[in-house]
């Protein structure tokens, strides 16, 4: 089946349409986590490790109350909305704590110590994981229902496809407009722009920086309750590889900015379906590693980027 | 008053933050949900006695800020015993003796536990010549004591080499490697480096996963031949010990090596071109060439590893060479402090032997690691042993006089 599937032609639209639908929903979850990326990256110019570890934690908040709430008899699209919403809550209070206890205490000490805290995060929260809960896969129900109208092509582009993509969109849209409009937004820009002379100007940058871990980590708990009731499993490793994956979309879409992430995540979830489709599913990870490398050392501004000259 | 009332909101946010996982543990299967609110209570008063700890640190953190800038430097207590040279020479000579009689007194599986320890001693400070000396967070060091092992393995299996040639051969294709992947990554900057040499050591591990053909898939490759002393048949005990004095032998050369490296004209290179690179080549350093060495070096030590790794377990499968393992040697150079060798030894005691020894503690070993990395970047970034550069003392009354015998 996958053999033949594999060596059909570029000319097969329906094969194609496939690839891209998939492409579309696996995207639009990178470009989620790749958010939380850029932003923390744009304001505090830190590689916020233990970011996709966050998106693991919400996965797993959002199947603890999805269980709870499942014995009790509440209804799937109801258990959806919970736990999609606590599993927000939880996370930004992780990303909120994760910043004062690694981060904050170790700003303006260079570049390489927060990043050492940040991977010593990442693994102790993942840690925390296997004590707290198990090392094993454990399922994830269903939770998102088969809608009727979408019947014809849920082959290719299921329901729960759909609400990933609708609700990426509108959680994008929405983090856009907070960005630009609200005076929170215009702090953050104002921040991310030059911290020194934001703070001259009365912006209290801890604040934002707290803002922004909690925005950052919201969008990834989001993605993380969504792709584990696509995928129908968790697991506590399951944030390393997204975490990577969307570090590579905030990359290609040039690291800070916030439409470059979405455009990122787009373009990564976009190629990997169709690298995988039409040339190999073995080496799909691989794929993604090598994007992120060469893009690294050849463009390391990203696709719409400008490269920055360094002056002394 | 005020300290405790800060105390109990922090151990009640602790004890929200953790409800969902800690407290919860359901079964979607069974349909059936656990509480366990002893855990919770627990969370409350851990989070509640760790606040006042965490503020009496940051306070004495503060306050040795303070004193550093005030031009007052004193060094730790450990490092001034470190740097006295009767003293480090008889510790030098004990160490090696006992070490020596050791594998002789105690069962196979501790002599095990010794030889992970060694080896992990010769990839902390093949790590150390990256990340301590030069300053180049590398995150996948692993990949360099996969591709050592599996240089061995493969090596053994196609062509019957032996450990003995395989040996070099593994240090050699490891630090080919290295600097292969030093050429395009060090136009880079620090984070975007460790990333890079994240993704690298991934690719690795996955090329060797999925390349079934070659290097057997994720079943790894397995009766690779021990090494061989003269024909002779050694039994698996022996086999051990022998292995365990080869890689004390490697772990010896490693030490004098590195020592002797960080003080050469590249070694100073590279801890001038961690402090200022622009300033660097203005002086006519060659910022790339050494730059390519500090990688070809520090991996050249986890190729040679890697190959004993292979002749020591028989078995090898990639999983055996994740991120996980270079995060574990990172924190190895981390926790001992970068760039100070004695720091690596140190902290390779620390990481190996202790959870080995304090078997019950055995499945927080993962978290303690990672919480110690913190703190240790919060609270020391330093290191145990910090590394402390040559420093000099000049006998002139006049400048004595003037700032205290420092120059």
């Amino acid at each position: 089946m996958v053999q033949g599937r594999s060596r059909r032609g570029i000319m097969d639209w329906q094969y194609f349409t496939e690839l891209f639908l998939g492409g579309l929903t696996r995207g639009s979850i990178y470009a989620l986590i790749a958010i939380g990326y850029t932003m923390v990256y744009g304001i505090i110019e830190l590689i916020n490790f233990a970011h996709g570890e966050v998106y693991m934690l919400g996965a797993f908040v959002g199947l603890i109350i999805a269980g709870v709430l499942g014995i009790m008899g509440f209804p799937a699209p109801a258990i959806l909305v919970i736990a999609g919403v606590v599993a927000i809550i939880y996370c930004a209070g992780y990303g909120y704590t994760m910043e004062k206890i690694a981060y904050k205490p170790l700003r303006g000490a260079g570049r390489l110590s927060p990043l050492i805290s940040a991977i010593g995060m990442s693994l102790f929260l993942q840690n925390y994981i296997i004590l707290a809960q198990t090392s094993d896969f454990l399922p994830f129900p269903r939770l998102i229902p088969d809608f009727d109208f979408i019947e014809p092509i849920a082959h290719v582009f299921g329901s729960s496809d759909l609400v990933i993509v609708v609700t990426s969109a509108f959680s994008m849209a929405g983090l856009t407009a907070f960005i630009k409009y609200t005076k929170m937004g215009k702090a953050m820009r104002a921040t991310a722009q030059n911290r020194k002379m934001a703070m001259l100007l009365g912006v209290d940058a801890d604040k934002v920086i707290s803002i922004t871990f909690i925005l950052g980590s919201s969008l990834a708990a989001l993605g993380g309750v969504l792709i584990a009731s696509h995928v129908g499993m968790v697991n506590f490793a399951i944030g390393f590889l997204a975490g990577i994956k969307a570090f590579t979309a905030a990359v290609l879409g040039g690291i800070g900015s916030i439409p470059g992430a979405m455009l990122g995540g787009l373009f990564l979830g976009l190629s990997e379906s169709f690298a995988t489709g039409y040339i190999s599913s073995d080496y799909e990870d691989v794929f993604a590693f090598t994007l992120l490398v060469v893009f690294l050392i050849f463009r390391p501004s990203g696709i719409m980027g400008k490269a920055k000259v360094e002056k002394v | 008053m005020n300290e405790l009332k800060k105390s109990i909101m922090v151990s009640l946010w602790f004890m929200f933050l953790t409800f969902p996982l800690m407290v919860i543990r359901v079964n979607t299967i069974e349909n059936t949900v656990i509480w366990r609110w002893e855990n919770m209570a627990l969370i409350g008063i851990g989070s509640f006695v760790l606040s006042f700890v965490w503020r009496w640190a940051m306070r004495r953190k503060e306050a040795g800020d303070a004193v550093a800038a005030s031009g007052e430097k004193k060094s730790g207590k450990l490092a001034e015993l470190a740097n006295n040279p009767a003293l480090t020479n008889s510790f030098r000579a004990f160490f090696l003796v006992v070490f020596l009689v050791t594998p002789w007194l105690v069962t196979t599986y501790q002599t095990n536990i010794l030889i992970s320890f060694l080896l992990y001693v010769v990839l902390g400070l093949g790590l150390n010549i990256i990340v301590g000396v030069a300053g180049l967070l590398f995150l996948g060091h692993a990949a360099f004591y996969a591709i050592g092992a599996y240089s061995y393995a493969l090596l053994n299996q196609y062509f019957g080499l032996g450990f003995w040639v395989a040996l070099p051969l593994g240090g050699v294709i490891a630090a080919l490697a290295g600097i292969a992947l030093a050429f395009p990554v060090l136009r880079l900057r620090g984070d975007y480096l460790a990333i890079v040499t994240l993704g690298f050591g991934e690719i690795v591990r996955l090329v060797l996963e999925n390349w079934s053909d070659l290097t057997g898939g994720p079943s790894g490759i397995s009766n690779i031949p021990r090494p061989g002393l003269f024909d002779a048949k050694l039994s698996v005990a022996d086999a051990n010990i022998y292995i365990y004095y080869i890689v004390l032998a490697l772990a010896i050369i490693t030490i004098i090596a590195v020592t002797r490296l960080k003080d050469s004209r590249i070694g100073r290179a590279l801890q001038a071109l961690r402090e200022d690179e622009i300033a660097c080549e203005a002086m006519g350093i060659d910022r790339v060439g050494v730059k390519v060495m500090a990688f070809g070096l520090g991996t050249a030590w986890a190729g040679f590893a890697g190959v004993i790794f292979a002749a020591k377990t028989t078995f090898i499968n990639p999983a055996s060479f994740t991120f996980f393992e270079s995060a574990i040697i990172l924190s190895i150079v981390v926790l001992g402090g970068m760039g100070s060798n004695l720091g690596v030894i140190l902290g390779s005691a620390f990481l190996v032997l202790l959870p080995e020894y304090l078997r019950a503690f055995s499945e927080y070993r993962m978290i303690l690691f990672a919480s110690a990395m913190v703190l240790m970047m919060v609270f020391r970034p330093q290191g145990l042993i910090p590394a402390k550069g040559r420093s000099y003392t000049v006998d002139d009354p006049e400048l004595n006089a003037a700032n205290g015998g420092r120059i």
